[in-house]
């Protein structure tokens, strides 16, 4: 059958192949570049899903070489509300966010999936690096490179209207055809950190906005160990950038074991203090192809973008999902999500409240 | 099916006539600056064109400055004016409040970078600059106004401005006076002499010729400061090798639109005239902006309550219309149209605006094609709201 297609361009080489792809696969398609922001120098070229004029201009030249339409939708303040702001919001609340996957699931999957929709499209495609067979999402064949974990929040009714082309393909296969196809965008570099922090440094990003804020570092026991300027700089798991002034007892390095926002308090510990097995995520989403697991299911979990996956199991109770991990994980922070999976598919995921 | 192109304002096709002696002329050598045989042949071709240009604009041929199109000759009227009448102490620059960027932004920059004062003439909700506001302003200190700029036709809203009478307000304190003539060229009775205008812009390829090329036409002892230096080939206003065929294929393009002018106003009058209608009927609470009397007669622009611009764009070009926001884009990015604005409308009425504009190649179909889908693409756009 033949769709139509919206296919978001950044700018990048994954979405203008991606495009490219679903063109050539006979449906009608029209490309659009998110205008994320008022101000669009200030971003970062090439990041992911974002604007420079730079990164504009690139996906209207993709777009005219592939042959299709082409519009830029100014997503601007919906970004700044649902991405922006959040971002802020979590670190505010001691929380450590994934905006990328914020934006898959408020902008790229809700706001313009919704306008889309009643534009008349069928559905929304992206560059994404994942795979969707019907309507189940799982790794692309690039380790390296799967997104599914970013992803893994939309819902089942969002999962049905996205497609992902590059789902088969590596990155270097994506690299050759757009090369192949006469795409300029071919070599430009892949996108990294924060589109919206030009300079990279989150840190400083975060003080701007949230004033510094002195606060205790504590060890274990209560005893104050240090002194830090505002405790959103800081997440689970971090080592480096504490400052202490007194040395651990056994003289081994310590970590952030966790942010108190409300006494604006960091405790660390050693790195055994930071392993944990159980955790408790809220806000679930089941959009696999198993129901949901009101008894504990043997799947495994990825903690993070480009974490590790544990081996655990999961299970529905109310609105959280408890999950047991096999063996320990560190650096298991409140904010990020947890993606289940069932070998390469998503079944779910949830977003990260406490873990010990 | 061919699209049905209603953007004639942003461009216009080519007249055949215009391609035909365009194109003849590239195959030929000489430089209109060099002595030898070559370069007298190349003269004759310019300054053939440099007279049916003035003839068909009733203007000298040594009023005629030839330009790289309708953006360098208002930059080169606005700047250049302004540096001239600054030597003599003069400051204010007055333009009106819906000018398009190529005059407006000049005069900016000279308010920014150096030491203009720039003062924006307001307009009514129809677009027009009233003379009382014109008065007003020149008759604070009309010794300090450095010179007048307001467009003959406006080329979003398509509202025709009272040029003579506000040229002889100027022309009453010796203040020079400049007119973007560039959509009212072919469109409307343009007679530079009788106007009293000082300066006037016109754009070849908003007339049926090539894109790139265009003219000040400047009145005698008007001497603007140049902004491109180098051979002096225009009157030492207006440096650069003059385009021998794009000059030949811009006077021919000059000459036949303003030949047929009133043919054309009149079969584009009733052509937009029964679009405006059809588009009520469709969408009977679609705004009509502009003035509703006095304007261009390829002309309609509207505001459809509820939809963003945008996406009428893209939901018409979908179905086989091509038409325009008619307002500028920043990185891409639709800005609420400073025209409208002016006008008293409000940033969401200003974004959900379209421009159709005719030409010499419209027809009944086009308009056609227009009312059967524009009824189908509002209501979807308004279902997809305003983000
Ligand atoms: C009123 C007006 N002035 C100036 C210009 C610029 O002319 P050109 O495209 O020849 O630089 C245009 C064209 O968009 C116009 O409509």
């Amino acid at each position: 059958m033949r769709l139509r297609v919206l296919a978001a361009m950044s700018g990048g080489v994954d979405s203008a192949v991606a495009a490219a792809r679903i063109a050539e696969a006979g449906h009608d398609v029209t490309g659009v570049h998110l205008a994320l922001s008022a101000n669009p120098q200030s971003y970062r070229t090439g990041a992911r899903g974002c604007c420079t004029i730079e990164d504009a201009r690139d996906a209207r030249r993709a777009a005219d070489v592939i042959g299709i339409p082409f519009y830029v939708w100014d997503m601007a303040e919906r970004f700044h509300r649902d991405v922006v702001e959040d971002f802020v919001g979590e670190y505010a609340a001691g929380r450590t966010p994934n905006p990328c996957l914020r934006c898959n699931e408020k902008i790229k999957f809700e706001a313009v999936l919704e306008r889309a929709l009643a534009l008349g499209f069928d559905a929304v495609a992206t560059g994404h690096h994942a795979r969707i067979v019907d309507g189940v999402l799982s790794r692309s064949p690039d380790e390296g490179k799967d997104q599914s974990y970013v992803l893994g929040v939309l819902t089942r009714e969002q999962l049905a209207r996205a497609i992902f082309p590059l789902g088969d393909s590596t990155k270097a296969r994506v690299r050759e055809e757009a090369a192949r196809r006469g795409l300029m965008v071919a070599d430009k570099p892949d996108s990294h950190d924060v589109c919206f922090i030009a300079d990279g440094d989150t840190r400083g990003f975060l003080e701007r906005r949230l004033g510094a804020a002195q606060g205790p570092i504590v060890d274990e026991s209560g005893q104050v160990v240090g002194s830090h300027e505002g405790a959103y700089g800081f997440t689970v798991g971090q080592r480096k950038g504490l400052r202490i002034d007194r040395p651990a007892a056994d003289g081994r390095p310590r970590y952030v074991l966790s942010i108190e926002p409300v006494s604006n308090t960091i405790t660390v510990g050693p790195r055994s203090a930071l392993e944990v097995t159980a955790i408790v995520a809220e806000r679930p989403v089941w959009n696999g192809p198993v129901a949901e697991p009101y008894e504990p299911l043997a799947c495994t979990v990825q903690l993070r973008a480009h974490g590790e996956v544990y081996a655990c199991r999961a299970r529905l109770s109310g609105e959280e999902v408890h999950i047991t991990l096999d063996a320990p994980a560190t650096g298991v922070a409140a904010g990020q999500a947890a993606v289940l999976y069932l070998g390469d598919t998503v079944i779910g995921s949830a977003t990260i409240s406490t873990a010990a | 099916m061919k699209p049905a192109y209603l953007d004639h304002a942003a461009t216009t096709p080519m007249l055949p006539e215009a391609i035909e002696v365009m194109t003849a002329q590239l195959g030929q050598v000489g430089n209109a600056s060099s002595l030898h045989a070559a370069g007298r042949r190349t003269r004759r071709v310019v300054e053939e064109a440099r007279e049916s240009v003035a003839g068909a604009l009733g203007a000298r041929p040594s009023e005629v400055v030839f330009t790289s199109g309708g953006t360098e000759a208002d930059n080169l009227a606005i700047k250049g004016l302004y540096w001239a009448r600054r030597a003599q102490g003069a400051n204010r620059i007055l333009v009106s409040a819906v000018e398009h960027h190529a005059a407006l932004d000049p005069a900016h920059w000279l308010g920014d970078r150096q030491d203009a004062v720039v003062e924006v003439l307001d307009v009514d909700e129809f677009g027009r600059v009233h003379p009382r506001t014109l008065r007003a302003a020149v008759e604070r200190d009309p010794g300090t106004v450095a010179l007048v700029s307001v467009m003959w036709a406006n080329n979003e809203v398509g509202t025709v401005q009272a040029v003579p009478e506000l040229a002889e307000i100027a022309h009453a304190h010796g203040i020079p006076f400049h007119t973007d003539a560039v959509q009212a060229v072919g469109k409307l009775p343009v007679v530079f002499s009788g106007s009293g205008v000082d300066a006037l812009t016109v754009s070849g390829h908003k007339v049926g010729g090539p894109m790139g090329v265009g003219a000040l036409l400047l009145a005698r002892g008007v001497d603007p400061v140049p902004v491109l230096h180098g051979g002096g080939q225009e009157r030492d206003v207006r440096s650069g090798t003059l385009d021998a065929p794009s000059l030949a294929g811009f006077a021919t393009a000059v000459r036949i639109a303003v030949e047929r002018q009133a043919e054309t106003r009149a079969r584009l009058t009733e052509l937009r005239d029964d679009l405006i209608r059809k588009v009520r009927q469709a969408v009977p609470d679609v705004i009509l902006n502009g003035d509703p009397a006095d304007r261009l007669p390829g002309n309609a622009h509207f505001s459809f309550p509820g939809c963003e611009g945008d996406a009428l764009l893209m939901l018409l070009d979908a179905k086989g219309v091509e038409c325009s926001t008619g307002s500028a884009c920043s990185a891409g990015v639709a800005q609420p149209s400073h025209v409208l604005l002016a006008m008293g409308a409000d940033a969401v009425r200003a974004r959900g605006s379209l421009r159709f504009s005719l030409g010499h190649t419209s027809t009944q179909a086009d308009v056609d094609r227009v009312a059967e889908v524009i009824g189908g693409v509002v209501e979807r756009a308004r279902r997809a709201g305003l983000t």
